[in-house]
């Protein structure tokens, strides 16, 4: 099964390359834009999508920094 | 003492490593596929860029062959030094508390800072004055040492903080100028700068070589 891994930066922590993006989208004309936070975006294929979290866990984010969520094809994501 | 310096695949600061524990006592090098760590006393895990730093800096060297026998190390007591990457590395495997975040200036930071010794409870920093200021090079863009409110308290109360940046120093927004901890036994030690670049009076300081004789001096 397609999974695609989402890892952001937890919230409250300073996201310095956030802030350079949400500096310079005003700078190109984009007005109104907030609180910018750049994460990974991670595309894999699994045989058992439940092992999913364990694998964010351990390896695909580091859980005392980052946040991840989880989406799986075909399941609304 | 008998000192393993590790490498890895984009170690770079292995061989400095070597001749920093050459001068203190018996440097022997170590290799990352490994299971074996040649009965060192010590082990560094030095600088450089370990497997790229893919996905994040040293989460892919926690789990390279010798990390297995560094850990049981560890656990068994052993003397373990991160320094910058190899700090990474030991946060990434446990070994030591808090992460590493990218520098707040975005921007790699190379440059020579000053630091304050902010325990003297462990072996790595044991023989210097707790007065004593070090100026030791630091090279790094992930640099920013990061732990969680009720973490940070722990290290307070464990007094695992062993060396900040001086005051106005702070070269990548580390909390609380945090720029070296220890595990809460003491026996597991990581830095951002470089002590084995400041090792010899060539280089302008020879601060670094200090906290290689602290840990020589230590009871294996």
């Amino acid at each position: 099964m397609k999974a695609r891994v989402l890892v952001r930066p937890k919230a409250g922590i300073l996201d310095p390359q956030g802030a350079a993006v949400e500096r310079a989208l005003p700078a190109l004309g984009f007005a109104g834009v907030r609180d910018v936070r750049v994460g990974r975006l991670i595309e894999l294929e699994v045989a058992d999508p439940s092992r999913l979290a364990e694998m964010c866990e351990r390896l695909l984010a580091n859980p005392l920094i980052e946040d991840y969520e989880v989406l799986l094809e075909g399941a609304g994501g | 003492m008998k000192f393993g310096v590790i490498s890895f695949p984009g170690s770079c600061d292995d061989v400095d490593a070597l001749m920093a524990c050459a001068r203190v006592g018996e440097a022997v090098a170590l290799w990352h596929a490994d299971h074996d760590l040649a009965g060192v006393d010590a082990v560094v895990i030095p600088g450089g860029f370990s497997y790229g730093d893919y996905l994040r800096a040293g989460a892919i060297a926690r789990f390279a062959p010798i990390m297995t026998e560094v850990i049981e190390f560890a656990r068994e007591g052993g003397f373990v030094m991160g320094i910058c990457n190899g700090f990474q590395v030991c946060c990434e495997a446990g070994l030591l508390p808090g992460a590493l975040l990218g520098n707040v200036s975005r921007r790699f930071v190379c440059r020579q800072v000053a630091l304050d010794v902010a325990s003297t409870r462990i072996p790595f920093t044991h023989g210097l004055d707790a007065s004593a200021r070090l100026s030791i090079p630091v090279k790094h863009t992930t640099g920013r040492f990061f732990a969680p409110p009720e973490l940070l308290d722990r290290l307070h109360a464990s007094d695992q903080v062993a060396l900040r940046y001086a005051p106005g120093s702070n070269p990548n927004g580390s909390l609380e100028d945090i720029a070296a901890v220890s595990n809460e036994r003491g026996n597991v030690f990581g830095l951002m700068p470089h002590p084995e670049h400041a090792v010899d009076p060539l280089t302008g300081s020879t601060d670094g070589l200090r906290l290689f004789a602290s840990l020589a001096a230590a009871k294996a």
